[in-house]
């Protein structure tokens, strides 16, 4: 007799398209996803129990392992929190250079996604014109800091290195060159009937959704709600720069791709008004104690990764370690609607709404 | 000379003559699918700002291949425990059998062909449609789901486009009133197919490309959502065999479509000095650099939008070229 029968499908953790180490266990019927669950935890190491038996500058680099794609935002919120219980002053360059790095750092981030996303839907090429541009992001960052990936650049009260001669400039030659490479980009891919197809529609929810499930970032905004923490909870010296907050309606991946898409634009242009402010001298460090130590209590801040938002907790008894840290992690936020959107939908879908989520697993696993 | 042998009694040495021009044969198409994958390989690389080989046999990567080759020979044969041994042994080989009989009619010049069959297009299509048989028999054999899956959608897509692609030469046969792929070149002599029938032209293509299960439908393999599809459990040489049977097709299909639309050996005009296999071979090229161009530019459909394509799309369009080629064929009397 003929029957259907419902399959159980393993995804990962070294399937090409989960980015990483994620795992998804599919209940399939032919290609239609029944239910979806997703297992995580290939990729921890457990950060936070680390931190605990280490000095807060010796934190710094294990924040550069948790998103590795934009380690220079993960950097910050460690030494934003420390300098937050500690009240410590940041002289204008150093806030200079972490605003520049920052959003270099958040530009190849979202060319990363950009390309690997494109890769998922089966497009080969963009992949590669968009790591060229990545590349030259890395460089500037390598020149700066002495690493392409992991940075280290942050201090608590500062930056560790000052930008070499000529390093200004480079950073203001980049800016038309990648404006005109994102032209590029739209022509090749944005209007590509084929991709349209494959996005439009794909991973829809709704701002209620979005909300109950505490997305943050382009997964948010791709809901219409206008909520960025650079814009409305001004941290460092955001509050200079004139920028929009990319925001679409849709919520759907098309939306996500779109938001992405305008943020490298804005990113672009808080980068010109810096590099034109960028004052010519100045300390990179503030006058800090040889051995950091928090004051007794506790701390929570929040800034906004190119993932969406990134949050530190730090509570101190007042020893140079801290008590407990935590850091709220987007990616793993954003992760938790997965199953819902799956629902449904096919395995070629799933693809497309994984990528568009934008997950780093060293984020989602800690 | 093939059809005075065709014809002749059978023999030993009718048999040894036809042996030795298959085994010609099969080397000349080895010796293209070696340097197509470069080819590709190559191109992929200029459109997509890397090097592509270029250390195996010189700053081209000319022995890249053959190394490659050499490795897959070299690989240890391992069938998967649970797999259906015989089928999965004999899969491999009923994809790719069929990709080298097609190759039999396809008339590179006026005199280069192995058999000019009455029933030619005929023929193409119906032995083309057996490599299907063998990719889901892999896929079956193999008891691996991501190849399953694979398999599956290369049995609804091959299906679904193998309907458009016959539709869209019947404009053709039409015009022609034969089948025999030779005739149809010798008709193209008042001009180009793809002059007088455009719309088959672009239903073909997108329809060939399809059944190449090339970018943007290579679903069956999709990379990105089922790992490898079909040939997800083969490797060494059987997994060989499959990509074999891949780049035939694509040599067969490239040929097929100079055949059908560009005048096959025929030149352009003022310009017919030049002999037919270089113009062969030069149409050729051309259709081979555009389905590779494809290759890099496009991202892959999804199953269901690929499915209302050629359902809802290509057939209808199809159709109604016959239709019009009727009419016009009646009104305008030029064939």
């Amino acid at each position: 007799m003929l029957r259907t029968e419902e399959m159980l499908l393993n995804v990962g953790p070294q399937h090409p398209s989960t980015h990483g180490v994620f795992r998804l266990v599919l209940k399939i019927d032919g290609e239609i996803i029944k239910e979806a669950k997703p297992v995580i935890g290939y990729l921890h190491r457990g950060t936070e129990k680390l931190a605990e038996n280490l000095q807060y500058t010796q934190i710094i680099p294990y924040t550069d392992r948790m998103d590795y794609l934009a380690a220079m935002t993960n950097n910050y919120i460690l030494v934003h929190a420390v300098e937050t219980m500690m009240d410590i002053k940041i002289p204008d360059r150093a806030e200079y250079l972490r605003i520049i790095t920052m959003e270099l750092g958040r530009i190849a981030s979202h060319l990363v996604w950009w390309g690997t996303y494109l890769l998922d839907i089966g497009a080969t090429s963009p992949f590669l014109y968009a790591f060229r541009e990545r590349e030259m992001i890395i460089n500037m960052l390598n020149e700066i800091s002495g690493g392409r990936l992991t940075f280290n650049y942050m201090r608590v009260g500062g930056v560790k290195w000052d930008a070499p001669e000529g390093w200004i400039e480079k950073v203001k030659e980049f800016i038309p060159y990648m404006r005109e490479q994102l032209e590029g980009y739209h022509q090749l891919v944005t209007g590509n009937e084929i991709f349209m197809n494959r996005v439009k529609g794909v991973g829809k929810y709704t701002k209620d959704d979005a909300l109950n499930y505490s997305l943050s970032g382009a997964n948010l905004r791709c809901t219409g709600e206008k909520w960025d923490l650079r814009k409305d909870e001004p941290y460092s010296i955001y509050d200079r720069f004139d920028f929009d907050v990319a925001v679409q309606e849709g919520g759907d991946a098309w939306s996500r791709y779109h938001v992405r898409m305008k943020e490298i634009e804005e990113s672009l242009k808080i980068l010109e008004q810096a590099a034109r402010q960028f004052p010519s001298e100045g300390d990179i460090l503030a006058k800090v104690p040889k051995i950091i130590k928090a004051p007794k209590g506790e701390a929570f801040v929040r800034i906004e990764s190119p993932r969406g938002e990134i949050g530190c907790y730090i509570a101190s008894d007042g020893k140079k370690e801290p008590y407990r840290l935590k850091f709220r992690r987007p990616s793993f936020y954003n992760l938790q609607i997965l199953p819902k959107l799956l629902e449904g939908e096919n395995i070629a879908n799933l693809i497309a709404i994984l990528g568009a989520i934008d997950i780093v697993l060293g984020e989602v696993d800690g | 000379m093939v059809e005075e042998l065709l014809y002749s009694q059978a023999g030993l040495l009718n048999f040894g003559i036809f042996f030795l021009l298959a085994t010609v044969l099969l080397l000349v198409v080895l010796g293209f699918v070696t340097y197509a994958i470069l080819a590709e390989r190559k191109v992929m690389g200029f459109m997509q700002l890397r090097q592509g080989p270029n250390q195996v046999g010189g700053r081209w990567g000319l022995l890249q291949t053959v190394a490659d080759v050499l490795k897959l020979l070299l690989k240890e044969d391992a069938i998967p425990k649970l797999a259906d041994r015989p089928l999965f042994i004999l899969a491999p080989v009923i994809a790719f059998a069929p990709a080298f009989m097609v190759l039999a009619t396809i008339p590179f010049t006026d005199k280069l062909q192995f058999a000019d069959i009455g029933v030619g297009l005929l023929y193409y299509i119906a032995i083309s449609g057996l490599t299907t048989v063998g990719i889901v028999t892999g896929a079956w054999a193999s008891n691996n789901k991501y190849a399953l899956l694979g398999g599956m959608r290369a049995a609804a897509q091959m299906i679904s486009y193998e309907i458009p692609l016959v539709m869209s030469v019947l404009g053709i046969v039409l015009l022609t009133g034969s089948l025999n792929l030779n005739e149809i070149v010798e008709v193209q002599k008042n001009g180009w197919f793809i002059i007088w029938q455009p719309v088959a032209f672009i239903v073909f293509l997108i329809a060939s490309t399809a059944e190449l299960n090339r970018v943007p439908f290579d679903l069956p393999e999709a990379e990105s959502e089922l790992v490898a599809g079909f040939h997800v459990e083969y490797s060494g040489f059987r997994w060989a065999f499959f990509m074999l049977a891949e780049y035939v097709y694509f040599f067969a299909m490239a040929s097929l479509t100079t055949v059908l639309f560009l005048g096959g050996w025929l030149p352009l005009p003022f310009l017919d000095f030049i002999p037919g296999a270089v113009w062969f071979a030069l149409k050729f090229t051309v259709v081979i650099f555009i389905l590779i161009w494809f290759r890099s530019t496009f991202p892959r459909l999804r199953a269901d939008q690929l499915m209302e394509f050629g359902w809802k799309v290509l057939l209808p369009v199809a159709l109604a070229n016959i239709f019009l080629t009727a009419i016009l064929k009646e009104l305008l009397n030029i064939f």
